[in-house]
């Protein structure tokens, strides 16, 4: 006999614009989730996966509306349409049978509330109980999802919380009225990856304990891999193939999920060294601290200043890559930002830049035109494509203004060489009339990566520059740097949170936390000989899209705790870490001798 | 909490006393004063008694020391001829042109300026707010472009003109009385419960007329803000929780908008005394506008001065009240730089 699943749905469709004329966002789409399984629905931005599960709560943004179809939600209350019924039925379905949870945990909670006044809303909407009772549920919620001090919690603002506890409570949130069904929508995307691996895997227990369905939106194969039942690949608003997820991900019959696979970055297996290790540094930085003085709090006092980077060393040979690899607040954007002398650092530290020219210049020494001399050699690639392009501004502006700024070359010969750094970074000089709203977020990129080359600089600085991008963007943006490093002989600065992303464009890895280098070396050495306890769960909590490869929450939980908690002989004693020692040719290890 | 508090108000008094240095070189700045000016008129037809009269008040408020000295004496930090006697004291010093001592003339009309303005902001707020939220929530559909009208015909009516019109038709059509802060027999009478009828039946016409501008200006804002925040992901959350659309609009994103509202009573005080003065003159209104608009003219120094603090203390009142509430608002601003970041 076979049960009838929890949620079927038939044909879905939605569309944007006005009914004349609809522009078709997701179409067809049809999927059933079985009690107490998990449903990953897989795809590119744009691909209209959010929409989908969107409208199963008939929360769509304004201006998209269903076209057609029905999803069927079959629970111990009865079959539901949750397309057709009416809206003041679907809102007592809403966060009661069927709850959602979403990608950025900060603007999604409001911060003008306290997380137990938003929790316990849910609460009180779908139950008969008084304030008491459900207070109670929900600090036994906080309990279940893993808040060390529920009660606290209860009286938290979302931005007095971490990240991973602001998620925490939008689980919490999602949780409390025990639904049958959770639509997660990116949950961790926006998390580190430690604390996004003790989330998936608090979802997971928390689907063992309650046997609710879960139906999983994301990007990320990897996620995929260690969640999923089965999997639904989108492109384009269509379903391209579907099943169960370990034939989906070992097996793909589509292209385009092998694709997809395929970019999903990994790290390697073996890896070799590319070049001999020279002493030709193009930057060499010692006792680089940056420490932000505290913020006055009431009278006269001052809260604790904030060490943001303490006493890194940056090594960068001529033509290799150093890879800076830190989580949020590991001091790593700092570094970068000390590099260009957009900080200044504190007193104690060199910075030394060799150029081309065999000049060493001392970095932090320089000021009004020899600094903007320095700046010709020295270009940014910033994360965000969308935001670190002027809108107003054609790309032949945007091209030429580094130019114009430096006063190079006439007029045309900074058209000319506009154009020729289109066809470098492989768009068709024909566009340079278009401005950036033209281009999708992988051309926008390569827009700044050409604009840091416009001036033939020797050290380009990479600040995540792929982080914004879809997966298979990011692979052929990746590449493109490989390609320019060989061709232009530069250097690379690049900074990351991903340490699979790096593994195969660095020479060199330096992995940062909070503000201090645990590890660093090369990236053979580190990639298959990590020895630093924090290294590893980064490691570890990276998901690949290998159902073979599930995440070792073991060696998460080892290395992402706090650094008293570090084993012997790897701990800090309260503030006092061990010093760097090398542990073979050029691997460091910050650990006690 | 406490603290803060106690931090504002000394700010605020610094600010005060600098302020007061501004106004006090302001008033100075014109040649002579209303004192000297009379002296030379009268040195014209020669009447000996009145100079001498001038003369002694000249000497009698200082007026002959150096600027310096003379401000020491306004504010009450230094001895004058009558000892320690100024601001601070809580002697105003005295308007020649009246002939009064300035307490006297402006104890009436600051109270009737005070409680004129509390009324209006009360007006313009309990009409902007719901104002403002529907246009945002019903954005793009009759309700919006009958609040843009309303709001861009207050902006661009002229007050006094507004004023005119609604006294005449205000009159005709419901009897509201024409012009004036009170009936004319409670003039003088100690306040009693139909002497406030009175008032407030007065203060109809003048609260429209003066608040219309700033209630239509407010209610842009509050539109434009909470269509920004409609959009926000918050608000997806609440609606995937199942709270109802009313609810969650007036719970969520109406209460993220109000910031920039709360923060608006510092600014609105202000403008809503110097904007008057003429709608002031039009309704015959004893408010303190009119006072310091002649105060100013014949450089009646004192009055002046005084009317001109007053009205700084007034918005630094305002901005303090703003800032409080603010505070009580959203706990961004409460807790900020208390316990951080936790991590």
């Amino acid at each position: 006999m076979t049960v009838s699943p929890l949620l079927t749905v038939k044909d879905l469709s939605v569309a944007f614009g006005p009914e004349r004329a609809p522009i078709p966002v997701v179409e067809n789409v049809s999927f059933s989730v079985r009690r107490g399984e998990t449903l990953a629905l897989v795809g590119e931005s744009g691909s209209g996966k959010t929409l989908t599960g969107k409208s199963l709560l008939g929360i769509l943004p304004k201006g998209a509306r269903i076209t057609s179809g029905s999803a069927v939600l079959d629970d111990n209350l009865g079959r539901v349409d949750l397309l057709s019924i009416p809206l003041k039925e679907l809102r007592k379905i809403r966060g009661g049978r069927v709850s959602m949870i979403f990608q950025e945990p900060m603007s999604s909670l409001s911060s003008l509330h306290t997380i137990g006044n938003q929790v316990m809303e849910a609460v009180l909407l779908h139950n008969e109980c008084s304030g008491g009772d459900a207070k109670n549920r929900c600090l036994e919620t906080f309990q279940n999802v893993g808040f060390p001090d529920p009660e606290r919690a209860f009286r938290a603002y979302p931005f007095e919380l971490s990240g991973g506890l602001r998620q925490r409570a939008m689980i919490a949130m999602a949780m409390v009225c025990k639904p049958r069904l959770m639509i997660a929508d990116e949950p961790t995307t926006a998390l580190d990856v430690t604390t996004q691996a003790t989330v998936l895997e608090l979802i997971k227990q928390l689907q063992r304990d309650n046997g609710m369905s879960v139906i999983m939106v994301t990007h990320d194969l990897g996620v995929v891999a260690n969640m999923a039942d089965n999997v639904v690949v989108l492109r384009k608003g269509k379903v391209v193939e579907s099943g169960p997820a370990r034939p989906v991900l070992m097996t793909p019959g589509h292209g385009y999920t092998r694709k997809l696979i395929n970019a999903a970055p990994e790290i390697p297996e073996n890896l070799d060294a590319r070049s001999e290790p020279s002493e030709d540094f193009i930057l060499h930085a010692t006792n680089l601290s940056k420490t932000y003085p505290g913020k006055p709090v009431g009278l006269g006092k001052m809260s604790d200043p904030v060490k943001a980077v303490q006493d890194v060393r940056i090594e960068l040979r001529r033509g290799e890559t150093l890879a800076v690899v830190g989580e949020s607040g590991s001091g790593k954007s700092t570094v970068a930002k000390l590099m260009l002398q957009a900080e200044r650092p504190d007193p104690g530290a060199s910075v030394m830049f060799t150029g081309q020219d065999g000049k060493e210049i001392d970095v932090a020494a320089l000021s009004g035109s020899e600094l903007i001399k320095f700046r010709r050699k020295v270009q940014i690639v910033f994360q965000d494509p969308f935001a670190s392009l002027s809108p107003r501004m054609n790309v032949c502006d945007i091209l030429t203004e580094p130019l114009r700024v430096h006063n190079i070359g006439t007029g045309r010969e900074q058209r000319d060489r506009a154009a020729d750094l289109m066809e470098r970074v492989g768009l068709s000089a024909d566009h340079l009339q278009r401005f950036p709203h033209a281009f999708s977020g992988g051309q926008r990129q390569r827009i700044s990566i050409a604009r840091a080359l416009a001036l033939g600089p020797e050290l380009i600085v990479c600040d995540e520059p792929t982080s914004a991008l879809d997966v298979s963007v990011q692979a052929q943006v990746l590449e493109l740097f490989k390609e320019l490093r060989d061709d232009f002989n530069l250097s690379y600065l690049f900074i990351s949170h991903d340490l699979a992303v790096v593994a195969d464009l660095a020479d060199r890895v330096a992995v940062m936390w909070r503000g201090r280098v645990v590890e660093e070396g090369p990236v053979k050495a580190l990639f298959n000989n990590p020895v630093h306890p924090y290294t590893k769960a980064l490691m570890a909590a990276s998901p690949e899209p290998d159902m073979e490869k599930p995440l070792d929450l073991a060696a998460v939980a080892l290395g992402a705790g706090e650094p008293q908690s570090w084993v012997e002989p790897f701990g800090y004693q309260g503030d006092d870490a061990p010093g760097l020692i090398e542990v073979e040719a050029g691997h460091f290890v910050r650990r006690a001798a | 909490m406490l603290t803060y508090i106690l931090r504002r108000s000394i700010t605020m008094a610094w600010t005060l006393l600098a302020i007061s240095v501004l106004i006090f070189a302001i008033i100075n700045l014109p040649d002579g004063n209303y004192l000297t000016n009379q002296i030379r008129e009268l040195m014209v037809t020669g009447e000996e008694a009145s100079i001498a009269k001038a003369k002694f008040l000249l000497q009698q408020y200082s007026l002959d020391k150096p600027l310096v000295e003379q401000y020491a004496i306004w504010l009450g930090v230094w001895p004058g001829p009558n000892g320690f006697s100024g601001i601070l004291q809580g002697d105003f010093g005295y308007s020649f042109e009246l002939d009064r001592p300035v307490s006297d003339i402006v104890t009436e009309s600051m109270w009737f300026t005070i409680g004129l303005n509390l009324v209006v902001v009360l007006f313009v707020y309990m009409t902007a707010l719901p104002l403002g939220a529907l246009a945002a929530v019903r954005a793009n559909t009759w309700i919006d472009y009958l609040t843009s009208l309303i709001g861009y015909l207050g902006l661009a009516t002229p007050n006094f003109l507004l004023a005119l019109v609604l006294m005449y038709y205000g009159n005709k059509a419901v009897g509201l009385p024409i012009g004036g802060g009170m009936a004319k027999e409670f003039l003088d009478e100690p306040m009693s419960f139909a002497k406030f009828g009175s008032i407030m039946l007065h203060m109809i016409a003048p609260v429209i007329v003066i608040g219309t501008a700033g209630m239509a200006g407010m209610t842009r804002r509050l539109r434009a803000n909470l269509m920004d925040e409609l959009s926000k992901p918050y608000v997806t959350t609440a609606e995937a929780k199942g709270v109802s659309p009313t609810r969650t609009v007036v719970k969520y994103p109406l209460r993220m908008a109000l910031n920039p509202f709360i923060a608006d009573i510092g600014n609105l005080l202000p403008q809503l005394v110097s904007g008057s003065v003429l709608v002031s003159v039009v309704m015959s209104l004893p408010t303190i506008g009119p006072i310091l608009l002649s105060a100013l003219r014949s450089q009646d120094i004192f009055l002046s001065g005084f009317i001109l603090l007053f009205v700084s203390a007034l918005t630094l009142v305002g901005m303090l009240i703003s800032d409080l509430l603010l505070a009580v608002v959203d706990p961004r601003i409460r807790l900020a730089g208390k316990s951080g970041n936790q991590r």
